[in-house]
């Protein structure tokens, strides 16, 4: 078991505001940064679990206190620990995703690592979803003491066709990432699979359909086929569940339910830009602003800062017009690469953005995305960050 | 049985590197590692049954990863954290 660490708080201050914990999880371990209330101050804590590969870290919003983190090292298999104190001590999982063993003979799955975290439902209080590679997705109905396989998805029939039997080429393995549970309906749920496309599901996961009309997929030999695809990404605000966001391998998409065919908005952003990219993140309480890292998705694709130049860039129509924010970046020679998690908003007004990088710095901004400010540095490579207000 | 383990398992045990264990086969042996240690398998064999790929066991001087390898009394079973990259 992990042994208790002890974290320190920062000092009251700004006017009474909340503070922010910024949870960035990296190669090499969990680190945890707490603002002040003006959150100019930063105050990290850390190295939480150093030396184990952390995919995830997520508070959970329904008691703002316990944290779930995904952990592998390089030689030990997965599990996921559990703080209640917000980080200060941590528990390890009684019963980890896993798959459910084979009769002897055949070839059973195993899970290689968790990959994403998702706390259940507001109405379901100890509920979370979890997200692996390779692709299954996995529930915890005890806050992630143990945790359950969700059979609707991972025996289902098309599972090898959806998954490309867990075998493709996406580095570090396949991925099921970005599970979403609708505010309005706990059993209504959306995953991504890279590859394998958007997947939903209106009965709790008992039964799972694609998604993906609509989305190119320019490296399969089929024109617009129901499945296969590379979703990088995806959200779903909370002021407008049936609008849905997706950064792809291959454009930026929106979605507005009940249709069932996503519309490529990423071509409105600048050309020489592109709409690649890895993460995005939707606006708390506004539905129609988004923001987005754009990556070089050309040649032989080096997911890098486009010209070296890293930018966020902002819509605030849902899609249709997109701004450029860079003012605090540095602006030449740094080729950063923003993984899908590593880049979020937290709650307050207005909106705190956080981006890791893989250079292993943390960047902030207190005023939606118009200027930036590196908070960390020389942190292992970043692989999520997660932002929200603790109790 | 003696088991030699490795630093990756300090969490669990706590450092200790030498443990005596009973069990008539591997698999026997590593159940009782996780009595004593819990949750100490699953990072060392998956869900199948499997050796984790960067984990070798050694039975003696043999590299060993079937669980239903049979044990004798003396036998020192060896668990190694092996090279996984940086």
């Amino acid at each position: 078991m992990a042994k208790a660490k002890k974290a320190s708080r920062p000092k009251a201050g700004g006017g009474g505001q909340r503070r922010v914990l910024v949870l960035a999880a990296t190669r090499k371990g969990l680190f945890l940064l707490r603002s002040d209330g003006t959150r100019r101050a930063w105050r990290q804590d850390g190295p939480h679990f150093l030396g184990c590969i952390i995919h995830h870290a997520v508070l959970d919003p329904r008691d703002r206190r316990t944290v779930l983190a995904a952990a592998r090292t390089g030689h030990l298999g997965p599990t996921v620990y559990r703080s209640r104190d917000l980080g200060r001590t941590w528990k390890e999982s009684a019963r980890p995703p896993q798959f459910p063993k084979v009769p002897e003979g055949q070839k059973g799955r195993a899970v290689n690592h968790t990959f994403w975290l998702t706390p259940g439902h507001a109405s379901e209080p100890g509920a979370w979803y979890a997200g692996t590679s390779p692709q299954g997705l996995f529930r915890s109905r005890d806050g992630g003491e143990t945790w359950d396989p969700v059979a609707g998805f991972n025996d289902n029939p098309m599972w090898g066709k959806w998954t490309s039997d867990g075998q493709d080429g996406t580095p570090d393995g396949p991925k099921l990432h970005s599970i979403l549970v609708d505010p309005r309906d706990p059993a209504h749920l959306y995953f991504g699979l890279s590859s394998g496309g958007v997947f939903e599901s209106a009965d709790a996961g008992a039964s799972w359909r694609p998604l993906n009309k609509g989305v190119v997929a320019d490296f399969l030999p089929v024109k617009d086929p129901e499945y296969g695809h590379d979703p990088h990404c995806l959200v779903q605000p909370a002021s407008r569940p049936d609008r849905l966001y997706q950064q792809n391998h291959c454009g930026f998409y929106r979605i507005d339910r009940p249709s069932d065919r996503w519309e490529r908005v990423g071509r409105n952003m600048p050309k020489a830009v592109g709409d690649v990219g890895f993460p995005v993140v939707v606006h708390p309480r506004d539905p129609e602003r988004i923001w987005t890292v754009p990556m070089d998705g050309t040649t032989v694709w080096p997911r890098t800062s486009v010209g070296g130049r890293p930018a966020v860039f902002e819509s605030r129509d849902g899609g249709g017009r997109w701004r450029r924010h860079d003012r605090g970046f540095p602006r030449r020679q740094a080729w950063w690469t923003v993984k899908r998690q590593a880049f979020a908003a937290d709650g307050r007004d207005p909106v705190g953005l956080y981006l890791g990088t893989t250079g292993g710095e943390v960047w902030a901004s207190r005023d939606e995305g118009a200027s930036w400010r590196c908070v960390a540095r020389h942190l292992p490579q970043v692989y999520a960050v997660t932002a929200a207000e603790p109790a | 049985m003696r088991v030699r383990l490795p630093s990756p398992l300090d969490s669990y045990t706590g450092g200790l590197r030498t443990v005596d264990l009973p069990g008539g086969d591997l698999g026997a042996v590593l159940a009782a590692l996780d009595a004593r240690f819990p949750g100490a398998r699953f990072r060392i064999v998956d869900e199948q049954g499997r050796v984790r790929t960067h984990i070798n066991v050694f039975v003696n001087a043999e590299r060993v990863g079937d669980l239903g390898h049979p044990l004798a009394p003396g036998d020192e079973v060896m668990i190694v954290a092996a090279l996984s990259g940086g």
